[in-house]
């Protein structure tokens, strides 16, 4: 059985491999130096404290590769649900193969046994690979990473660590239920990916954030979390502040939520942005008065800060094995499903 | 002999339609049996159950003693060749071979070689290049060289021109003299089985109509012409098959065990072709007096 899911399966498995030894190389060719020119960078910027310009230069300069690479990584777990997954049943049922190998002396448990074992660990291994190859070399790019880009946003969580291995077994596993399911390739793959779409939109926003309890703090407001301040000269004056998706001492923290509460920790204004009342007409607040910095300086004084709750970057790696576990649990649950179903209900 | 096939009230649902109902029969091991039926009479039904690719959801069936596919041993006592000679068409016939004998507790590897190099067959080709009729042998070679004490085989001719059909059959009859196992062969058409067939089972409208060894189906069934009579005036053991009348004559098919002695009949034999008939023209009498109650 090991040598017929073999001699089917070596052609794409092969096509796949090639594919990624090539991506290993250019990412071995390229990571070195990039890391080389990142520490090069640090080492001159923190001498003159330019370092936040330095992130913005270093990260714009290479930003196509990396939205790429995470665009990859994110997209190879779907590739195995759809072309290895969905056809794994679907396809034998509809050339009618599987009444062929079905019949040699050889029972549908072990066939689906060997088959989901070889080709999902294949495809695990393999995401798994690609995952760990792409967070290595844009770790430099994940320190300068403003915080929407960061290693613990939503988008780029998923493209790191060992995350994807979890993603490509559950997206393979998903891939054969949808195929027997359905017992017609194409809908069974667009079912597939439908299906793993709703589970990476519905993951970061409904579950992940709840992986561990999140931190609720409150900051003074300054450069790491004010976006932009807006003096307003008219209702008597006020200042309008919007806030970052950052905290101050927790650089590349997920922040779920940050709000403006005033000195008796009162909410001010709604997702993150709020007026505060202040004199715009003298004092440090004044058009004549240069710079906002003063004037941040005074709204602090008044008690003003920004109240935030969220996931620290320290928590990165925890977070990778719980949802790398969900994951594996998912998997294991469909694969329960289709071991009852090919001997119960199939055909 | 011991029964190779055994079913009791079989049944099997299709949704809301029975594709195979009230099936009892009885296989004796030893035979080669004719399984014919009109499209859609329940012929692949039956097959997939005895093979274990369906579950039945009325009645037991046993095959060689045991449950269909109720295991590698049972799987391996019984091969299948189902309808449209399934093969994969991205491996060669090599493959195929191979597949067999990775697959399968006993395998005769000479007897697929010799039989792939009698058929002409490249074992280099893609089976997706062979034609219908080098595809059926293909899959026919993998159900022989099992060397199942059982094989069932599903339309394997339907879709084959005469003379592949022919060989087919060719190559069937001679496994089944060399090495002796019993075999279920399905056809819409009597004339195929004719020749192999020893056995036979009618099945029209998923019930089972008749089976029998065909010897004894040829000796048992008559074909009376004579002036128009009513059939409730024919002897009590004459059990009619199917009846036409035109205004002055009736036509019978009846199956009796004793001799007819009736001289006012013109009592012809059948053959096995307008013995089928019969059953299956039965069942269109009936479906038109129902058609013309209703109205």
């Amino acid at each position: 059985m090991i040598w017929l899911t073999w001699r089917q399966f070596r052609g794409s498995a092969a096509t796949t491999a090639a594919l990624l030894v090539v991506l290993a190389v250019v990412l071995a060719l390229t990571g070195p130096r990039l890391a080389a020119d990142y520490s090069a960078g640090i080492a001159a910027c923190t001498q003159d404290g330019t370092c936040d310009r330095f992130y913005d230069r270093f990260f714009g300069g290479h930003e196509t590769p990396f939205v790429g690479l995470t665009l990859v990584v994110l997209l190879l777990p779907a590739l195995a649900g759809l072309f290895w997954g969905a056809p794994l049943i679907s396809r034998e049922l509809e050339a009618g193969t599987h009444l062929m190998v079905w019949n040699q002396s050889i029972t549908r448990s072990r066939w689906l046994a060997v088959k989901l074992g070889l080709m999902g660990l294949t495809a695990a291994t393999f995401a798994g690979l690609c995952g760990l190859m792409v967070t290595w070399w844009s770790d430099p790019l994940d320190k300068s990473a403003a915080e929407n880009l960061a290693l613990m946003a939503p988008l780029v969580f998923g493209a790191r660590g060992i995350a994807p291995m979890g993603y490509a077994a559950f997206t393979f596993v998903l891939g054969v239920t949808a195929g027997m399911l359905v017992r017609r390739t194409l809908p069974a793959m667009a079912l597939t990916l439908a299906v793993f779409a709703a589970f990476q939109l519905a993951m970061p926003l409904l579950v992940r954030p709840h992986l561990m309890p999140p931190i609720t703090s409150t900051f003074e407001l300054g450069k790491t979390n004010v976006d932009s301040i807006g003096i307003n000269r008219d209702q008597g004056g006020f200042v309008q502040i919007l806030l970052k998706s950052a905290v101050p001492g927790h650089g590349g923290a997920w922040v779920l939520s940050a709000d403006l509460v005033d000195a008796s920790g009162r909410t001010v204004g709604t997702g993150g942005e709020g007026a505060v009342r202040i004199s715009t007409t003298s004092g440090p607040c004044a058009p004549s008065a240069a710079g906002g910095d003063r004037c941040i300086a005074e709204i602090n004084r008044l008690g003003y800060r920004q109240q935030a709750t969220y996931q620290p970057l320290e928590r990165f790696w925890p977070f990778q094995w719980i949802e790398t576990g969900i994951y594996a649990l998912l998997t294991l649950g469909l694969s329960w499903l289709c071991f009852w179903w090919i001997r119960r209900r199939l055909s | 002999m011991n029964a190779v096939l055994q079913a009791q009230g079989l049944g099997r649902k299709y949704g809301r339609r029975w594709a195979l109902r009230e099936c009892t029969i009885d296989l004796p091991a030893g035979h080669v049996v004719g399984l014919v039926g009109p499209n859609g009479a329940g012929k692949t039904t039956l097959l997939k159950l005895a093979s274990g690719q369906l579950e039945p959801t009325a009645g037991t069936i046993t095959v060689l003693g045991g449950r269909p596919a109720g295991g590698p041993p049972q799987l391996a006592r019984v091969g299948f060749v189902a309808q449209d000679t399934p093969v994969y068409a991205g491996l060669s016939v090599a493959d195929h071979l191979r597949l067999g004998e990775r697959l399968n507790l006993r395998w005769d590897a000479a007897m697929a070689r010799d039989r792939i190099a009698t058929l002409g067959l490249d074992p280099a080709q893609r089976a997706g290049r062979l034609s219908g009729g080098q595809r059926a042998q293909l899959a026919l070679t993998l159900g022989l060289a099992k060397r199942p004490e059982l094989l069932l085989l599903d339309e394997p001719v339907a879709s084959l021109d005469p003379l592949a059909r022919r060989e087919f059959l060719q190559g069937l009859m001679e496994a089944t003299a060399e090495h002796e196992f019993s075999v279920v062969l399905s056809s819409h058409l009597v004339s195929d089985l004719e020749r192999v067939c020893d056995f036979l089972i009618v099945l029209v409208d998923s019930r089972v109509r008749i089976a029998g060894e065909v010897d004894r189906l040829l000796a048992t069934h008559y074909r009376l012409t004579g002036a128009r009579r009513d059939p409730d005036r024919l002897p009590a053991d004459q059990h009619v098959v199917c009846a036409r009348h035109t205004a002055r004559q009736s036509t019978y098919v009846v199956r009796t065990d004793g001799p007819i002695h009736d001289p006012a009949w013109t009592v012809t034999r059948l053959g096995l072709e307008d013995l089928v008939l019969a059953y299956m023209d039965q069942d269109t009498v009936d479906r038109r007096a129902a058609l013309e109650v209703r109205r």
